[in-house]
């Protein structure tokens, strides 16, 4: 784009701000990159070179450029920011496994200002002239829109996070582990929702065909609180389990939740329950004919 | 120990499951600084699960206010559930165990009084429900009365 700008003279055609913002950012854009490369943000993330930062801050120098010369100063959407979005976001991570949290991010970005309207305002024979005024607070305008398009990149990696993790922790949730011939046992930890429930009755059904299982052990061990709801799928899981021909057995009751659960009112008569995995397992094998004994000392080692 | 920390009330919306597992995890920590034992903490966070359930499916969501009291002898803390839905048509048909009108088990109310040492329900038709319920840190067993 052809822009000439000639504030100096007297009767030079006034261009809108904007249009003079993205012409100084444009040709000063060295000047500000270095003075950039020497702020926190820029100085702490490129650590090996100085020319890093500088680059960088050449990048960022171009794309507002771009934004301004759209006349889009407050949209963060502008599609000139694109070209550094992923850029800042990596800036923004990089300072984040540091340690700064957003509140400081937002101000290392912010520091970024005082320099650039620096220069700006060294452009202008009277900075105090509306017109240098007027630039001013274009700029202004700017630099507060970059601030916001830097705290929305880590805020939206914050999101991809917790997208993932969710994913994650709802597929690790629900293992269902074979103990012994034909006993199954799911070691069931966190919150007992509708949706984790439902997972866990599927997976346990489905390991009860896949294993020929005729015990299932539901260990609660890991749930930290049982109300009526959590309740009402256990007891849906049972009768369901049961249904297939396998006897569930829950373990992992601890004191305080077999108190809460008798004021509750909850009625798990119809349940068996053992107080540790390791009593439901005895309770399994027994019914199987399978005891565990100790060896006998004597005789190991004649055959 | 006491009177040193003074609490402030605190405030958290429920308008979804995980809304849900955050006030369990808020009300059980608040127990825990305020001295309650681990049956206790347990009773009281599962009164908060079935109370802020029936905000989250009968009342349509609405917030909790967390207030620990530290003032008394023993120290407290005070939950009250607030929803702005349909109200409880008929308290004590709600309030009887296995009554349910929402396919749970019926003991969300008269299960999370058992839990507490006082619970209060303030409900108008078509205005919405408060219940707000009351655990002490120690309980000092009535005195009973003679046989």
């Amino acid at each position: 784009m052809q822009v000439s700008v000639s504030v100096s003279e007297e009767n030079a055609e006034q261009e809108p701000p904007a249009q003079q913002v993205s012409a100084f950012l444009e040709r000063r854009r060295e000047q500000v990159a270095q003075r950039w490369a020497d702020a926190a943000l820029f100085r702490t993330v490129f650590t090996v070179s100085r020319d890093e930062a500088v680059e960088a801050g050449r990048s960022v120098a171009a794309a507002l450029a771009a934004v301004a010369a759209a006349g889009r100063l407050d949209d963060i959407r502008a599609p000139g920011f694109e070209a550094v979005r992923d850029q800042l976001g990596r800036m923004a991570a990089s300072r984040g496994r540091m340690g700064i949290d957003t509140d400081g991010l937002a101000d290392e970005v912010a520091a970024l200002r005082e320099p650039v309207t620096d220069l700006l305002r060294a452009e202008f024979p009277d900075p105090n002239a509306p017109e240098a005024q007027e630039c001013v607070l274009a700029l202004t305008v700017l630099m507060g829109t970059l601030r916001l398009v830097v705290l929305e990149t880590t805020v939206s990696a914050g999101e991809e996070v917790i997208a993932r993790q969710r994913e994650q922790l709802h597929e690790v949730a629900t293992p269902v582990i074979k103990l012994w011939e034909s006993t199954v046992a799911v070691p069931l930890i966190g919150t007992l929702d509708s949706a984790r429930s439902q997972t866990v009755m599927e997976s346990l059904l489905d390991a009860i065909v896949a294993e020929r299982a005729r015990y299932a052990i539901l260990d609660i061990t890991g749930v930290p609180t049982v109300d009526s709801l959590v309740a009402q799928h256990l007891m849906k899981t049972v009768a369901a389990a049961r249904l297939m021909g396998a006897e569930c057995i829950v373990s992992g009751i601890r004191p305080a939740i077999a108190q809460t659960i008798v004021q509750l009112g909850i009625d798990l008569g119809t349940v068996l329950t053992r107080a540790s995995l390791a009593d439901a397992l005895a309770y399994a094998l027994s019914r199987q004919g399978v005891e565990i004994a100790p060896l006998r000392t004597d005789s190991a080692g004649v055959r | 120990m006491r009177a040193s920390r003074h609490a402030a009330p605190a405030s958290l919306p429920i308008g979804s499951d995980a809304d849900l597992a955050w006030v369990r995890q808020q009300v059980r920590q608040a127990a825990a600084e305020l001295g309650f034992g681990l049956v206790q903490q347990t009773k009281l966070v599962t009164a908060a699960s079935e109370l802020a359930r029936n905000t989250l499916v009968h009342g349509g969501g609405g917030h909790v206010e967390i207030t620990p009291l530290d003032s008394g002898p023993a120290p407290g803390l005070r939950l009250a559930f607030v929803d702005a839905g349909p109200g409880i048509r008929d308290l004590d048909r709600a309030m009887t165990d296995g009554y349910t009108s929402g396919g749970g088990l019926g003991l969300g109310l008269s299960g999370a009084k058992r839990l507490v040492q006082e619970f209060e329900v303030d409900t108008r038709p078509g205005e919405g429900t408060t219940v707000t319920v009351t655990a002490w840190a120690t309980v000092v067993p009535p005195a009973r009365p003679g046989p």
